[in-house]
């Protein structure tokens, strides 16, 4: 499977995660939310920036759990919960972000 | 006649440096590799049996391994050589046989 | 919390040269994920597997070793080494990752996660197992 980005055509695999993180740019997330019918804002952003750092950082997307802890300690309790996070992302804030962000799936996700 | 040995096991789990040195005719070359470079450093539990075998062996360590593991270059024995991939080339170049312990 | 087990995981093999490393840090996040009472163990060569300075950048694959920091976040912060191991291998815990976690009982204190223990101490926590797995 590929998606076309900018005239680019970058490989993902059969559940549409990017296969080269390098290949990244914000460009992939906003084509692949269009394929899911949704529309990017700076929450939305908040989110995938902040999966980024994790993985430049740790070599790893976090699990859902520890996602969700961490985005309350960087960006306040009001959205580090999984209610805000669901409405986010619809389809599971670490598959669905993690996508956008261009990164494996989190370790354990199913 | 003298020739080149590697070596890519730890000296902690496996015994194929202890079989290198046992076993290499005087004036060989032996080149630790991937977890064999943990029998390059010093104060460990090997390090008395290379340090025995370097009277008759010249010793040889891959820097991209030690890197790639966290070994600075300081913890190795005196004496033993950090070559990088051209200098891996050339030992075997230099070498008429390459026997690689496993 | 009576279906917690507490899980012990043994590691005894240096990074890269093969693949057991990788493949018990994998199932330890998953395990995490499973909210398991979880410790580890570093024994014989699986010391290298925390040694800090770590650049594979010259092999061409993925050092994971910045991924250890990661366990505190994933409440895994009982993380013990063998002094004997490190002893016969010329190393002592400063030559370790600073493996760390944050205490929400204590204010969120940042605590060692790293516990040199000697092979005596070993037995027992080990003793204390339900579940070990041996990578």
């Amino acid at each position: 499977m590929s998606i076309e980005v900018n005239g680019k055509t970058l490989e993902t695999d059969e559940e549409g995660y990017l296969s080269n993180l390098n290949e990244w740019e914000p460009e992939v997330a906003n084509i692949m939310a269009k394929l899911d019918d949704a529309e990017l804002n700076e929450n939305h952003w908040e989110v995938i920036n902040f999966l980024r750092e994790y993985y430049e950082e740790y070599q790893i997307a976090p699990a859902v759990r520890v996602l969700t802890k961490a985005i309350g300690k960087k960006l306040g309790k009001d959205k580090g919960n999984s209610k805000y996070l669901y409405e986010l992302f619809p389809y599971g804030p670490g598959k669905q972000a993690c996508k956008y962000a261009g990164l494996p799936k989190p370790t354990g996700c199913v | 006649m003298p020739m080149l040995h590697t070596v890519n096991k730890s000296p902690f789990e496996r015994g194929a440096l202890e079989s290198c040195v046992r076993l290499a005719i005087k004036g060989s070359s032996v080149l630790l590799i991937e977890d064999g470079i943990y029998g390059a450093t010093k104060g460990t539990t090997a390090s008395d049996m290379v340090e025995n075998a370097m009277k008759d062996l010249d010793f040889y360590v891959l820097g991209s391994d030690l890197k790639a593991r966290g070994v600075d270059e300081g913890r190795l024995i005196d004496g033993i050589t950090v070559v990088d991939y051209s200098g891996f080339v050339k030992l075997a170049v230099d070498n008429d046989k390459v026997q690689a312990w496993l | 919390m009576s279906d917690t087990k507490k899980f012990l995981f043994v590691n005894r093999k240096a990074p890269y040269g093969t693949i057991y490393a990788w493949e018990s840090l994998e199932v330890i996040l998953i395990s995490a994920a499973f909210e398991q009472d979880v410790s580890l163990v570093f024994v014989d060569d699986g010391v290298f597997q925390i040694a800090k300075g770590q650049d594979t950048s010259d092999l061409g694959i993925k050092n994971f070793s910045p991924t250890y920091n990661a366990l505190g976040d994933y409440d895994i912060n009982k993380i013990y080494i063998e002094k004997e191991s490190l002893e016969a291998r010329g190393l002592t815990v400063d030559d370790l990752l600073k493996l760390t976690y944050e205490d929400e009982d204590d204010d969120w204190a940042e605590k060692d996660s790293i516990h040199v223990v000697s092979s005596a101490e070993l037995v027992e926590i080990m003793d204390q197992q339900d579940v070990v797995l041996s990578f």
